[in-house]
């Protein structure tokens, strides 16, 4: 059902008839770039094929509670108060987070954007201390230091959650770099927009990752957007992927609104990072129903609820796995109506949480600033640091 | 004890550091193969190898981002600008993501990366590489700013900074890569953040540093010859962290204080000190702070006025007789 609506509504945006014309052309010319059609599972062994039922269900689980949390932080903000700043939620696209981090192994890394609640929820971050962050909270996953659109957990190899369009882009390259320097067979999963396709670290990150081999996967989310520039006004060319060729790597366009689709596309070019040391580009088609932040007019100025509701209609990516584990007979409607409310609850007590949780003091201003300040410093070095006389 | 130039002097801190510390590696533009376009790195690729000194291509946004995302997961980077100026194309990273990444993580990360490279005027190539950034640089928390002044300290901070868990960024200059100073064989250090008296005095201050110092003790000699007038000539070394007791302890003695630095006045490191001195130093002061900087253009091309652009001793000598 979503495949036959699936070339339907990226037509409307995408052309897509044009782009298997380009890359087809482009197939007689470079042997070593592979070419994939948009929209259509990678070729290879199904890595879904191997999945437990369980570890369906879980797989589902985290794609609702990344939803259910989401809701819960927008109640926060418009509702409630409690958050501040910039919000951007994942809601629509959490196959892509979720599908990707699914295949992460023991050296594998992630690296973000700011829309970066869904990956941090998808690596095993909990719900507390994420909220906590959103409130800017002393529990919050960086002590209320980062704030929405930078959440980190190192300990989860998880680096952020940054804030500047495409800026960390050349860091998921460093992580990458690194992995190969120390000779450690893992990759980074470097997710950024499609706004930050146009940006030029993106570029310079891209030549660098093909020209000294690293293992990164840069993940176009491609909701379409950017922020209110349609990706028509906004970048020459299509689909955004097929610039890889001209860095001589590894591309293809991914239908997100189905996670075994992501799954697929990242478990091939995760071992070809991990295997051959390869990079690749991703770019995974999906939707976001809700504004680029939530003070953003939405529907109200660049594109409209009618579009808004076919993507929910059609190709929602939860209710697109609820029915394939429906039809596999892994899931009954009882069961995710339990995991609904479960993520329901989860999320209504880690804005409890959040809510009841300290700021932290302020002198804590000055911590964390400084690896040297935080240890032991007068045995370091010597001189003033900070330069606040009243402070 | 040896003479050898600033350029050797910060080649042999490399070289010590890349022996030291099997994760420190050197990446730029032109550093291994062509050896440095200032020759800082000459002979390190053929000594260590392709792993450890790496040839950039021109993408400073690109290569130094990439150092920051690798020093996260403990890697050394040591970054070569080859002009501080070409700074600017990779400002995001260098300001951004160095520097508050650490923050933004609540502690959780460190970014122990190095970049460094010239940044100086008085080279006759026009404004867009005569850039001196150290003050704003200086402006952001979370990253450390050295700019040495002779071959000892380019060789002793430079070691520090490697060392350092934080980002330091160290400010040559491409006039002193040639000069050559005493240098000890032995291995030293020298702490960020201490500051270092180059002459000691008694009637007047001059505050300084990089290149600046150098043009400070030509002053000195000249007040000293001309007028019998000791100067004491404070080098900073390091900018942040900044060795305020030394300045502070300095003016005591003196009660004058002349800053001297090659770049701009406004908002520059000597509006920081002036700052410092009238808080507290106050009760000592026996004159109004004079300071002595760049004229206030971008830099100009032609030779003899870019010469009168950058403080010369001069310039310096004027200063102090306006408040001796």
């Amino acid at each position: 059902m979503t495949y036959r609506s699936f070339s339907f509504v990226l037509n409307v945006f995408l052309n897509l008839s044009a782009y298997t014309v380009t890359t087809a052309k482009s197939t007689n010319k470079k042997k070593t770039v592979a070419r994939k059609k948009t929209g259509k599972a990678s070729s290879g062994p199904d890595i879904n094929a191997s999945l437990s039922p369980e570890e369906k269900r879980e797989l589902y689980r985290t794609m609702v509670r990344i939803r259910r949390f989401e809701e819960r932080s927008l109640k926060s903000y418009t509702q409630e108060g409690k958050i501040g700043g910039f919000l951007h939620l994942y809601i629509g696209q959490e196959s892509v987070a979720v599908g990707s981090v699914s295949l992460m192994e023991e050296n594998d890394h992630v690296i973000t954007a700011y829309r970066d609640h869904g990956h941090a929820l998808a690596v095993g971050m909990t719900m507390k201390e994420c909220m906590a962050e959103l409130y800017g909270r002393a529990t919050g996953c960086s002590k209320g230091k980062g704030g929405s659109m930078h959440f980190f957990a190192p300990d989860k190899r998880y680096w952020g959650g940054h804030g500047i369009v495409g800026g960390q882009t050349p860091l998921g390259a460093g992580l990458a770099y690194a992995l190969k320097y120390k000779g450690l067979k893992g990759c980074c999963l470097c997710y950024l927009g499609d706004g930050a396709v146009n940006q030029g670290a993106y570029h310079e990150s891209l030549n660098l990752a093909a020209l000294w081999n690293l293992p990164v996967v840069y993940i176009i989310e491609n909701n379409h957007y950017s922020m209110g520039t349609s990706q028509k006004r906004s970048s020459a060319g299509a689909p955004l992927a097929k610039r890889a060729e001209g860095y001589d790597m590894d591309w293809e366009v991914v239908d997100g609104s189905h996670i075994y689709n992501v799954r697929k596309a990242c478990d091939v070019a995760m071992k070809r990072a991990r295997e051959e040391s390869r990079p690749s580009i991703l770019e995974i088609q999906t939707y976001r129903y809700r504004g680029h932040s939530v003070a953003d007019a939405n529907d109200k100025k660049y594109r409209t609820k009618e579009e808004i509701q076919k993507y929910m209609n059609e190709r929602d990516p939860i209710n697109v796995f609820k029915q394939t584990l429906l039809e596999e007979k892994v899931l009954t409607e009882e069961d995710a109506d339990q995991i609904s409310k479960e993520a329901r609850d989860e999320a209504n007590e880690s804005a409890d949480f959040a809510n009841e949780s300290p700021y932290l003091d302020k002198e804590e201003i000055l911590t964390d600033v400084y690896w040297e300040s935080d240890n032991d410093r007068d045995e370091i070095q010597k001189g003033r640091i900070f330069f606040n006389d009243d402070f | 004890m040896p003479s050898i130039t600033y350029r050797k002097a910060l080649n042999d801190a490399l070289a010590e550091e890349l022996e030291r510390d099997e994760n420190v590696v050197i990446i730029g533009e032109e550093v291994a193969e062509y050896n440095g376009a200032y020759k800082v790195t000459e002979g390190l690729h053929a000594r260590f190898g392709d792993k450890r000194v790496v040839d950039a291509p021109i993408s400073e946004a690109g290569f130094i981002g990439m150092g920051i995302g690798a020093s996260m997961l403990g890697v050394r980077p040591v970054m070569e600008l080859m002009f501080w100026s070409f700074a600017y194309v990779a400002f995001d990273q260098i300001i951004n993501n160095a520097a508050s990444v650490r923050y933004m993580a609540g502690g959780t990360i460190n970014c122990p990366i190095v970049i460094r490279g010239p940044a100086n005027g008085g080279t006759n190539v026009g404004a867009t590489h005569s850039h001196t950034p150290e003050n704003f640089i200086a402006n952001t928390p979370g990253l450390k700013v050295v700019c040495p002044a002779t071959a000892y300290d380019a060789k002793g901070l430079m070691k520090t900074a490697i060392r350092d868990n934080d980002p330091v960024y160290v400010m040559e200059n491409t006039l002193l890569y040639g000069q050559k100073w005493e240098v000890p064989e032995e291995e030293y250090t020298i702490p960020l953040g201490v500051a270092d008296i180059k002459k000691e005095g008694s009637d007047i201050t001059l505050i300084a540093h990089g290149r600046a110092v150098i043009t400070s003790l030509e002053a000195a000699r000249i007040l000293e010859e001309e007028d019998g007038i000791k100067a004491e000539v404070v080098d900073l070394r390091s900018i942040r962290p900044l060795d305020e007791a030394a300045i502070v302890k300095s003016i005591q003695k003196t009660n004058r204080a002349v800053i001297v630095e090659e770049n701009k006045p406004f908002c520059g490191v000597g509006a920081q000190i002036a700052s410092l001195l009238q808080y507290q130093a106050f009760d000592y002061l026996d004159a109004p702070i004079e300071r002595v900087s760049a004229i206030d253009a971008p830099q100009i091309y032609a030779k003899p006025l870019e010469d009168f652009q950058i403080p010369d001793a001069s310039r310096v000598v004027a200063a102090a007789r306006r408040i001796l």
